[in-house]
């Protein structure tokens, strides 16, 4: 036969829990009622954290913030999937990425207040700094998963990266890389519908993102990225399968930028406030909320209870982000390589003997 | 001790490095099997295996971003970019990462690795096989350059940039991988980073050159009372050696391969300038490439600074 399909490729989606909080019950994570808790109190968290930020940057507090409004579930439900030994590589918009790892918010606060002190990541975690070139850092990923390969280390790499990075010359070496050399590596897209003012149908002709990455022999997915339970799950699989030798996946996380690019930008410019109307009733927060309701384990008290805690939580980290003294010059100079040169000696000595 | 040219040099460094450490993994384009395109991993992916040394996709961005991830897991890769030219798609990993991570990280992660390339003219390949743009790399904070110029100083400089903390270009002089031989010490040895080496020595004239130029160089002031400095690390240079020598002679001539304009050799002139003006009785020269599109064979003897063009510099500043 001169002509024949000689290939086929199918894309799954996966969505849990409802927008009215109800579930299917053969999908549901095996996860405890705590946990399903836990999950809500992060989402909680991330969006009064987040809320906070803007605050800040408004009283001139921080600089320039990229609001994770709207994206929670995609945060929160990937990261919980996650063990303190796995590899992150965060993009810039995973405030709930952090929260979930238990990164200091106080650090994360830091950061972005213009301090790179704020990227000094704990030991006992492995979270790569923030990443502003987008779309790069998939391949560092892709590296430490291939160390972590050679080494037989049981863990993942986790790259997080959205919808604009899928078109990126490194996000197709890299997961050309990942899927050559089936490393244990799971990408998170964020796919939140915008890379500022350029729209996912502008972005790319591609029907979906998952299935980009078929061509690299890898499994792409879909998953509703409103909803922490979904997301979850299928992080949860994908990392199983990457811990097991079944290599590398690439989950899309269908979702919505309900903030701004960043402070810096305004979103009414190029955006139909209709299509953000239409994603308020997906909100990820009160999904969850109601799935909780329906199950007995939440009520207007507790939700009173939780957000004081996580306002003064939040209060607590700004208290201590504002109260770190600044860095000095010797700090600008100290990380470049692990010996300065005698120039860079020079350098050091001029400038912290002048005013900055 | 062996006679061995500089492809076989940097093997031997290569294998020892493999050997010594299993953090070390060589990897590239046609790096296994067929043993790079000039041999110099020739032997090694049959010694240690596939996964130690292995080809990677036609991806060069890729080969220096896996290279990042690899060093800041704990390992030590050294990876092939198979010619300089084939670099400037890795130029964002480079610069925007490798040079930054220890930086952004405040020294959580850190990126030991060794970028190795083929590099210059004078081979007679096809257009971006014969470049010479080791000045981007000195100007990029965080990345040290490391240029050999004889199968000794490779083979040390090799093992010393592997076990660097930071990220190291280690740039390979096409034009003399099978030009020079010498006995080489078989057991392993560090020449280390960030000092030049006096090549010849001289009271009235100081030369500075590195890589193929460096040979050239020694070949035009045989006869002449020049002291030859054999720079060898670029990122960061030798200052010392460099203003102590000219302090002696009273005058400089720089020679490069590269375009003159913007060239490394302009670093080190502006240095002089700055540092050691008083003790020169002559203008810094430099004998360069010219500010050209590195041409195709046919037109590249007219580029590349020749004996000639060196012999004709150093009777000028001699005349001083």
């Amino acid at each position: 036969m001169p002509r024949e399909t000689i290939a086929q490729f199918q894309i799954e989606r996966l969505e849990i829990l409802t927008p009215q909080g109800e579930v299917d019950a053969e999908l549901l994570p095996a996860l405890s009622d705590s946990q399903f808790l836990k999950l809500y109190e992060l989402l909680q968290l991330t969006r009064i954290a987040d809320g906070r930020a803007l605050s800040l940057q408004r009283e001139g507090r921080l600089g320039t913030f990229p609001s994770s409004l709207g994206q929670e579930a995609s945060q929160v439900g990937s990261a919980f999937a996650l063990t303190a030994k796995d590899w992150v590589f965060p993009s810039f918009r995973e405030l709930g990425v952090f929260l979930s790892l238990e990164y200091p918010l106080s650090q994360y606060y830091r950061y972005w207040a213009g301090d790179e002190r704020g990227m000094l990541c704990p030991a006992e975690m492995n979270i790569f700094p923030i990443n502003i070139a987008v779309g790069t850092h998939l391949l560092h990923a892709a590296g430490v998963a291939m160390g972590a390969q050679y080494r037989a280390d049981p863990v993942v790499a986790v790259p997080y990266l959205g919808d604009g990075g899928t078109s990126k010359g490194d996000f197709h070496e890299a997961l050309n890389i990942a899927g050559l050399y089936r490393l244990p590596l799971v990408a998170i897209c964020q796919n939140n519908q915008w890379a500022i003012s350029v729209s996912r149908k502008s972005q790319t002709a591609t029907e979906t993102l998952a299935q980009k990455v078929v061509a690299f022999g890898i499994k792409g997915i879909q998953v509703d990225g409103n909803d922490v339970l979904a997301v979850y799950q299928a992080t949860r699989e994908a990392l199983d399968r990457a811990r097991n030798g079944g290599g590398a996946t690439f989950i899309e996380c269908d979702t919505y930028r309900m903030a701004d690019h960043t402070t810096a930008d305004d979103a009414r410019r190029y955006r139909d406030s209709t299509e953000l109307e239409s994603w308020r009733d997906r909100d990820p927060l009160l999904r969850m909320r109601r799935f909780l309701e329906q199950r007995g384990l939440w009520d207007e008290a507790e939700q009173a209870a939780l957000e004081q805690t996580q306002q003064q939580q939040v209060d607590q980290a700004v208290s201590e982000a504002e109260a770190m003294p600044a860095p000095t010059a010797e700090e600008m100079f100290r990380y470049t390589c692990h010996e300065l040169s005698s120039r860079q000696q020079e350098q050091l000595k001029e400038c912290s003997d002048g005013s900055p | 001790m062996a006679v061995l040219n500089l492809v076989q040099a940097i093997n031997q460094g290569l294998q020892q490095a493999l050997a010594e450490d299993d953090r070390v993994l060589v990897f590239g384009e046609d790096v296994a099997a067929n043993g790079g395109v000039f041999r110099v991993t020739e032997g090694l992916h049959e010694q240690f295996g596939e996964t130690r040394v292995f080809d990677t996709p036609l991806a060069e961005s890729g080969i220096v971003g896996l290279a990042i991830g690899l060093s800041a897991y704990g390992l030590r890769p050294v990876a092939e970019i198979q010619f300089l030219g084939f670099a400037y798609s890795a130029i964002e990993q480079i610069y925007t990462h490798a040079a930054r991570i220890r930086t952004r990280s405040r020294g959580r992660f850190s990126c030991p690795l060794v970028i190795r390339t083929p590099y210059g003219g004078g081979v007679k390949a096809p257009e971006l096989h014969e470049e010479s743009s080791e000045a981007f790399f000195c100007h990029m904070p965080g990345i040290k350059v490391v240029v050999p110029s004889t199968p000794s100083n490779a083979k040390g400089l090799l093992l010393a940039a592997i076990q660097d903390p930071d990220p190291v270009i280690y740039l390979e002089p096409t034009r003399l991988y099978r030009l020079i031989k010498e006995e080489v010490a078989e057991e392993p040895y560090l020449t280390p980073l960030g000092k030049a080496r006096i090549a010849q020595a001289g009271d009235q004239l100081t030369i500075i050159a590195w890589g193929s130029m460096l040979e050239r160089s020694l070949r035009a002031a045989r006869n002449y009372p020049a002291e030859v400095i054999d720079l060898l690390t670029l990122s960061p240079f030798d200052r010392e050696t460099i203003l102590a020598s000219v302090q002696k002679t009273g005058r400089l001539l720089i020679v490069q391969e590269a375009p003159k304009t913007g060239g490394f050799g302009a670093e080190l002139a502006a240095t002089v300038a700055e540092e050691g003006i008083m003790s020169l009785r002559a203008p810094i020269m430099r004998v360069t490439g010219y500010d050209v599109i590195p041409p195709l064979p046919l037109l590249a003897d007219y580029n590349l600074p020749s004996e000639e063009r060196i012999v004709n510099g150093i009777e000028e500043l001699l005349r001083y």
